[in-house]
C-alpha cells in the first residue's frame, strides 16, 4: 500500500471548501464593541427618558427623536467598527475584503435586515411602536441565521437566541427595553467575546 | 480490501481534488476563481479540468460577459456522489488507521 497522507488530502478539501464559499475573517472584536456600543446607547436613552417630564416614552417629541437618532448612531459605530476590524483581520489572513464569499455574505446579511428595518419604520409611522423591539431582535436573528451559511457557522446560534429572545419580547411588549438591553448589548459582548477566543487569539 | 477500491483514481491528485472540493459547496466556479484558489497555473488547471470533463464529473459552460469570455465549471451529479464516495474511502482509511 502507498504511504499516503489521506489526513492531509481530507484537511486540504476542508479548507477548500471554507475558503471558495465562506468569508470566516469576521472580528470578534467587533461584536463586543457593537455590544458595548448598544449598552451606553441604552443607557443613555434609559437616562434621558427617565428624567423626562413624562417619565415614558411617546411617539412624537424630541425625546423620541433623540432615542432614534442613538439607535442610528449604535448601528452607524458599530458598522463602521465591524468594516475596520474585519478589514484588518481580512488582510492578517490574505483573505480579500471585497470578492464572492464576502459579497455573497453580506447580500445574505442585509435581505432580512433591510425588510426587517423597512416594516419597522412603516408601523412606527402607524403609530405601532409595541413590537418594534421585539422586531428588531427577530429580524436581525434572522439575518445572522441566513448569513451563517456564508460565515462562521458558529453565528447561527446568535442568531438563534436573538430570535427566541425577540419572541420573548413579542409576547412581554413590557420588558422590551431591557429585552433589546440583553439581546444587542449582553449577547453581542458574551458572543464577540467567545468568537474572540475561539478564531482570533491565535 | 474494497476501502481501497472505492479510493478514486480520478481524484489521486491534489489539483483535480481541490476543483472537485470547490465545486462541492459552490453552483459553480470560473476558470480565475478555481486557479487564485489553487495557486495553479493556467496549463495545468486546464489538463485537470479536461481530465474531470472526460470522466463526466464536471460540465463546462463557455460563454461571453461582455467581450470577455468566460469559462464556467459545475459538477455533475455523477461526480458529487464520486467525490462523497472518495471522501468516506479516505475517512474510513484513517479510521481503520488509528
Amino acid at each position: 500500500m502507498e504511504s499516503k497522507d489521506y489526513l492531509k488530502d481530507l484537511t486540504e478539501i476542508k479548507d477548500l471548501m471554507n475558503r471558495s464559499s465562506r468569508f470566516i475573517s469576521l472580528s470578534g472584536l467587533s461584536g463586543i464593541l457593537a455590544g458595548v456600543y448598544a449598552l451606553i446607547g441604552a443607557a443613555m436613552a434609559y437616562y434621558i427618558v427617565t428624567n423626562s417630564a413624562r417619565g415614558y416614552l411617546i411617539l412624537d417629541g424630541t425625546i423620541f427623536n433623540i432615542c432614534v437618532f442613538i439607535l442610528f448612531m449604535i448601528a452607524f459605530l458599530s458598522v463602521v467598527t465591524a468594516i475596520f476590524l474585519t478589514t484588518r483581520k481580512a488582510k492578517k489572513n490574505n483573505e480579500k475584503i471585497w470578492d464572492k464569499s464576502s459579497r455573497r455574505l453580506l447580500i445574505n446579511f442585509l435581505v432580512p435586515l433591510i425588510v426587517g428595518g423597512t416594516y419597522i419604520l412603516i408601523i412606527l409611522d402607524q403609530q405601532k411602536y409595541g413590537q418594534s423591539g421585539a422586531l428588531m431582535l427577530i429580524f436581525y436573528g434572522l439575518a445572522l441565521v441566513n448569513a451563517s451559511k456564508y460565515s462562521i457557522g458558529d453565528i447561527r446560534y446568535l442568531g438563534y437566541v436573538e430570535i427566541l429572545l425577540g419572541l420573548i419580547c413579542a409576547l412581554f411588549p413590557g420588558y422590551g427595553f431591557w429585552l433589546w438591553v440583553l439581546g444587542f448589548g449582553v449577547m453581542h459582548i458574551i458572543y464577540g467575546t467567545l468568537m474572540y477566543y475561539k478564531y482570533d487569539r491565535k | 480490501m474494497s476501502l481501497i477500491e472505492n479510493i478514486n483514481k480520478v481524484f489521486d491528485h491534489r489539483i483535480r481534488l481541490g476543483i472537485m472540493s470547490i465545486l462541492m459547496v459552490n453552483e459553480y466556479a470560473d476558470f480565475n476563481t478555481l486557479k487564485e484558489l489553487l495557486d495553479v497555473t493556467d496549463g495545468n488547471l486546464a489538463s485537470h479540468t479536461k481530465a474531470l470533463e472526460q470522466a463526466e464529473y464536471i460540465t463546462v459552460e463557455k460563454q461571453f460577459i461582455g467581450k470577455k469570455p468566460n469559462t464556467r465549471y459545475i459538477a455533475t451529479k455523477l461526480g458529487q456522489v464520486a467525490f462523497q464516495k472518495h471522501i468516506d474511502a479516505l475517512e474510513q482509511l484513517i479510521k481503520n488507521k488509528d
